[in-house]
């Protein structure tokens, strides 16, 4: 096995603007699942079953199904009619979708993880409902769903080099695209493999700090 | 849609289905070694054993699938065929995941059970063989069920190295009927049966297992509550970063 830190230096400016894209698709990746996510908890707590069961369905289809089919699904078929958007974003908006179906059920378990005396306090005071969501369940949902959130964020970054497949050039596609010029595959490869490592562990560090904030 | 195409996926169905087998199976067995030794006296195995969770949990599954096919080949000589290579990143990267269960299901058996294997000289290997493992396995069958969609969901990233599954022969049927709306709402619809397949074949081990080692199946509302909460990490104690 040879090892040639000259390849390693030769990749880093590629993977600086890899790692720029990764976590740009992550950011807003994250925010269009948590958005989401929130619409689907909230359609499927309506009293009619003609909202609830579609969004049922829907999302765990959506929860069912590969990442990478549904990119291609996306990459494919939505410019045959007649929606062109970059890859990109396509990649994001798929992301953002297919975790919107998991943040959807964390959601769902914070809202439920919130004592029914609460609800029966807003009710004592009158409170109308859109007052009784804001003020009270939300914020005290949410506050219990943070750690939880921020696991799905990092399995999202590991999932972001799917997008490499719909030409997206985030980590590994810039490492691949560095190998196929030079022949030289271990290092740009292992490199990546080590900063996704790094970048996870980071950020599961930082949760845990987060974490020991809020549960209190 | 004509049948030389369907016979096309049909094939990509059997190597999917194939490479699933083969990668749950290194999977579970990568899971239980690795959850056990997490739970071993000396530090040092558990040492290696968290450093290797932590690896190839915190790399991605599609790098860990570059790297198998393209850096192993040229630095230790090795060449594996396609599907091996395959079920050893899956199966690797899916293991650590699957270490995770197990260690937290070994942990939350009731530390009586263990006293008791004690006080009755069991050794370890008894200790785990006949009391703490009939306990726990019950445990872990949600979570695994969870984890082998997720890696059902992840034998589709193969079809990026050139290998022939069901995504794959979704490729080569849009590139040969120019179109691509019908051929993946199909895959898509494929891959959901398949997923829905496997989560009913889970929740039958489950309930049989459960009843093996004296405890209420349960009926269907509570055990998908059971899931919905191990699924979220929202509620439990301990949900840890993953």
């Amino acid at each position: 096995m040879k090892w040639d830190w000259g390849a390693v230096s030769d990749f880093m400016p590629h993977f600086w603007d890899g790692l720029l894209v990764t976590l740009q698709a992550l950011a807003l990746g994250s925010v269009i699942s948590f958005a989401l996510g929130l619409v689907w908890a909230l359609l499927m707590r309506l009293p009619t079953r003609w909202v609830r069961w579609p969004v049922g369905v829907v999302t765990e289809f959506v929860r069912n199904t590969p990442l990478l089919v549904q990119l291609f699904f996306l990459f494919y078929v939505l410019p045959e009619w007649g929606l062109t958007f970059s890859a990109l974003t396509t990649g994001v908006v798929a992301i953002g979708l297919h975790y919107s179906t998991y943040t959807m059920q964390v959601y769902r378990a914070g809202i439920e993880a919130v004592p029914a005396g609460q609800w029966e306090a807003a009710t004592a005071l009158n409170l109308p409902r859109r007052r009784t969501w804001t003020a009270v369940i939300l914020p005290q949902a949410i506050r219990r769903v943070i750690p939880a959130l921020g696991n799905y964020v990092i399995s999202m970054l590991k999932d972001t080099p799917m997008l490499m497949a719909i030409t997206v050039l985030e980590m590994l596609g810039q490492a691949r695209l560095y190998s196929q010029q030079h022949f030289q595959f271990t290092e740009p490869l292992t490199v990546i493999g080590v900063a996704f490592i790094l970048v996870s562990y980071l950020a599961s560090l930082l949760l845990r700090a987060l974490e020991r904030r809020l549960v209190r | 849609m004509t049948t030389g195409l369907w016979e096309l996926v049909l094939k990509g169905v059997w190597t999917t289905v194939q490479l699933l087998i083969f990668s749950a199976l290194l999977a579970t067995a990568v899971s239980f070694v690795v959850g056990v030794a997490r739970t071993h006296r000396l530090w040092i195995v558990r040492f290696l054993a968290g450093f290797y969770t932590e690896v190839f949990r915190g790399t991605s599954a599609l790098v860990m699938i570059f790297w198998v096919f393209f850096v192993l080949p040229p630095a230790f000589g090795w060449q594996l065929v396609p599907m091996w290579a395959g079920t050893l990143a899956l199966g690797l990267t899916y293991g650590a995941y699957g270490s995770e269960i197990v260690r937290g299901a070994l942990n939350s058996v009731d530390p009586a059970q263990r006293e008791g294997g004690v006080a009755l000289s069991f050794t370890p290997w008894q200790r785990l063989r006949l009391i703490l493992l009939p306990q726990a396995v019950p445990e872990m069958i949600p979570s695994f069920c969870n984890l082998l969609v997720e890696l059902l969901k992840g034998t589709s990233l193969v079809s990026i190295m050139g290998m022939g599954d069901l995504a794959f022969s979704g490729n080569l049927v849009r590139l040969a009927l120019q179109q691509s709306a019908e051929i993946y709402t199909y895959v898509l619809l494929i891959y959901f049966v398949i997923a829905f397949v496997l989560t009913r074949l889970m929740r039958g081990l489950e309930k049989r297992l459960k009843r093996g080692v004296g405890k209420d199946p349960g009926t269907e509302s509570a055990a998908r509550e059971l899931k919905r909460a191990e699924t979220t990490g929202v509620g439990t104690a301990g949900g840890g970063a993953a």
